[in-house]
């Protein structure tokens, strides 16, 4: 799986590879994927084999590690219907495989999830789940928990009702299907449901939180990440943000978007739900990673899930419950005054409230968030969480805008410009125990690449121009980089290759939401192309250019 | 009184003077022009042959009136959730130099009642053929091919870019900057 563990700590045991040799590092092959699309992927390692899946049209490679230079063992095209790529919201993205029991599963654009066999590349089932024609499309790495294959779909700007389904991962029929809006029988709320906070109690709330029927277009789509504890026997997710961006059209706290749910794997009946955002104004989706760590909790051992919000807080939650233990911004944060730890609730800014015909300036963070999906590692050796993530502000305006099926539905215009300190991103290492930064990274552009960060005390991650970086785990001091021949929105790996030495591994391509400027040849004259997210890229072509090349690098 | 009186009469005369763009505002019914080949290509085999024109064309393209519609509608029908303000997002870029299919009045009439294979949806049974006109008039705007006279002004709204009777013609600032 792309982040490593069910627990999604993107940590490696690996210690060939250390502060002190890592400047040594060079290229063992380099491999071109052949689409210039942003290249989101993690490739996927698993014996004598790398597993890669592109941009649309999704195609699936197998590189043999046991051979010089790793040639293809084979390549499957599922060639997903070109009609996608107009429905999908940044750039034709996808964020990786899943591999178990001698199959690769992945998503493509158009809405199918398909397992290969790992050995020959042969397809062995291929379910169509999504509908391109209600705006839906599939761009996440599915996760697989005791022979289920976890999918979420894509839609948020398009009016897509949220949905994650369990496939089976043998013949890959669904198994359930838990909508993150609407009555409590479609999002899988029964009896044990028990919520920890007040607001997210009641009967069908994902309908009374709504004007009538608003749910059914209202989002709360499920494209990030999914983690897994075997021991509680949970899987937590979060839900995108409500639709459409305008607030005016939806009054109400619009259950379930922009929170997180604890389900049972099993059966994906809800055991608890939390609102990082309720009637989010800003496009504050809740999909980012959760890492599950079990620690010591103000002297109290506790399974806690942290997670670096797109809201701009990092949040400390008692995964058995749901309740929040601690809630501080990770960077400059306006739209909101913090979290109620007695409610729970979002305090919202009255200031930064917006609506129709209305220009609300300087919100920060912007619709992307300050971080959006590009996910974070943790080492225990240092008890840092290395946060990847950007420092953007933003001008919002509701509009008018109509609901017709699949076209987007977002009656916003949005234009974002550089944060504080006028360096777009940065790349923060966040002490979890001590509530606050141990170090923080400038970097011109977001940082739009995940992190990995190994037992040689190494944090590795990409930047938009391209420059892949090695910074010590302890200090953010920078040992290495090399720069790739396309801006970096990867994930980062590393791997312990055929020859019993470790490899680190990154897919370079920019694209994404953030450098779409440059995969769509946008034009920057408009300051609101791609959702706005172009006025704050203006000078993105001049750094780098489209792409699509794995890197990978080993010592001398 | 007579001040008002006199203010008046100048009034009345300096409208009289002004010449008033005539203006369809009853346009034809749903389903009308447009069934008329038009190539996505200038390569044709022994030479290139002139493409037929629609007078629709003409009599849209440097009115006013069916530029402001177009540009409403460009919000109305969604095409500004795909396109942004014209510098594009899901869809390309409507206000630079590059067309795939065509910047003709009648390609870009084509593309949006036909629909184009990389994700730009048909709008045939959603449109009336007039108001896919006015469209088509106003996507021209965005990359200055309209009269500035006629090109919509100013927006009431957060301004996304110049607007469109200021747009430079994208096709002959040399590269899109
Ligand atoms: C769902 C997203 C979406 C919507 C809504 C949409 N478009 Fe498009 N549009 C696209 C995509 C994607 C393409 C590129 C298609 C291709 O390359 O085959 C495109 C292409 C075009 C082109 C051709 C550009 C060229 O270079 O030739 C024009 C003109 C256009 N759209 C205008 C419009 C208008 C006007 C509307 C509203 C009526 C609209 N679009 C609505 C996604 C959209």
């Amino acid at each position: 799986m792309p982040a490593k563990n069910y627990a999604s700590t993107r940590f490696s045991e690996l210690a060939e590879i250390n502060e002190g040799n890592v400047k040594n590092l060079q290229v063992a092959f380099t491999f071109s994927t052949g689409v210039n699309k942003g290249q989101e992927a993690a490739p996927l390692v698993v014996g004598n084999t790398m597993y890669i899946v592109t941009p649309f049209p999704n195609i699936v490679y197998a590189l043999d590690l046991s051979k010089p230079g790793a040639p293809i063992k084979w390549k499957y095209e599922p060639n997903p219907e070109p009609a996608a790529q107009g429905v999908a919201c940044c750039d034709v993205v996808n964020r990786g495989a899943a591999f178990a029991d001698g199959r690769v599963f992945f998503n493509t654009l158009d809405g199918h999830t398909i397992a290969l066999d790992a050995n020959s590349g042969q397809p062995i089932w291929n379910a169509h789940i999504g509908n391109i024609n209600i705006g839906e499309t599939i761009t996440m790495a599915p996760l697989v928990v005791k022979g289920k294959v976890l999918v979420g779909n894509s839609g948020g700007e398009m009016g897509v009702r949220g949905w994650v389904k369990a496939l089976d991962a043998g013949d890959g029929h669904v198994v359930w299907t838990a909508y993150n809006t609407g009555p409590d029988k479609d999002v899988l709320i029964g009896p044990d449901f028990k919520p920890h906070y007040d607001m997210d109690k009641g009967k069908d709330l994902g309908v009374t939180t709504w004007p009538p029927e608003a749910w059914k277009i209202g989002g709360g789509n499920m494209w990030g990440w999914i983690s897994y504890d075997p021991d509680l026997n949970l899987i937590f997710h979060g839900t995108g943000n409500p639709g459409p961006w305008n607030p005016d059209l939806r009054p109400g706290d619009n259950k379930w978007t922009s929170g997180i749910f604890a389900r049972d794997p099993d059966t994906g009946a809800a055991k608890w739900f939390y609102q990082w955002t309720p009637h989010d104004l800003h496009d504050y989706d809740g999909i980012n990673e959760q890492v599950l760590l079990d620690m010591n909790w103000q002297g109290k051992p506790r399974k806690v899930l942290v997670r670096p919000e797109r809201n701009g807080y990092l949040y400390v939650l008692d995964r058995t419950t749901g309740e929040v233990l601690s809630a501080k911004t990770y960077g400059p944060v306006n739209s909101s005054k913090g979290v109620d730890l007695k409610t729970g609730r979002l305090v919202e800014n009255p200031d930064k409230l917006t609506g129709t015909g209305k220009v609300v300036r300087d919100i920060c963070p912007t619709a992307s968030g300050l971080k959006d999906w590009q996910p974070s590692a943790f080492s225990p050796r240092t008890g840092l969480l290395y946060i990847p993530h950007n420092n953007l502000c933003m001008d919002e305006e509701g509009v008018e805008v109509n609901y017709i099926a699949g076209t987007p539905y977002v009656g916003m215009n949005v234009r974002m410009i550089p944060g504080p300190g006028g360096n777009r991103g940065a790349f923060t290492a966040w002490d979890i125990a001590a509530e606050k930064p141990a170090w923080s990274l400038k970097e011109n552009f977001p940082v739009w690449s995940g992190a990995v960060v190994t037992a040689g005390d190494v944090v590795f991650y990409g930047t938009m121009e391209g420059w892949f970086k090695a910074v010590s785990a302890k200090t953010g001091e920078l040992l290495w980089q090399f720069k790739t021949s396309s801006g970096i929105i990867g994930q980062p790996i590393t791997y312990r290759g055929p020859d019993g030495h470790q490899y680190v591994a990154i897919l370079s391509g920019v694209g994404g939401w953030a450098g779409a400027i440059v995969s769509g040849d946008l034009d920057p004259r408009d300051a609101t192309a791609a959702l706005g997210f172009v006025n704050a890229m203006k000078d993105l072509k001049n750094a780098t250019t489209a792409g699509g090349t794995l890197y990978v690098f080993r010592l001398p | 009184m007579r001040p008002i009186v006199l203010l008046l009469l100048f009034t009345l005369l300096a409208l009289a003077a002004c010449q008033r763009e005539e203006r369809d505002t009853r346009p034809q019914s749903a389903l009308g022009s447009g069934e008329q080949p038009t190539p996505v290509t200038t390569l044709e085999p022994g030479g290139q042959r002139p493409s037929p024109t629609d007078n629709k064309a003409a009599s849209f393209e440097a009115n006013a009136f069916h530029l402001s519609e177009g540009k409403r509608l460009f919000g109305w029908f969604n095409c500004s959730g795909c396109h942004a303000n014209g510098g594009g997002g899901m869809g390309p870029a409507l206000m630079d130099q590059k067309w795939i299919y065509g910047s003709s009045m009648e390609s870009i009439h084509a593309t949006i009642r036909d629909g184009r294979p990389n994700g730009m949806p048909s709008f045939r049974d959603k449109i009336p053929d007039d108001q896919i006109w006015e469209l088509a008039a106003f996507v021209r705007s965005l990359s200055g091919n309209a009269p500035s006279s006629a090109a919509p002004s100013r927006n009431d709204d957060m301004m996304a870019h110049p607007s469109e009777n200021r747009m430079p013609d994208a096709a002959t600032l040399g590269k899109s900057p």
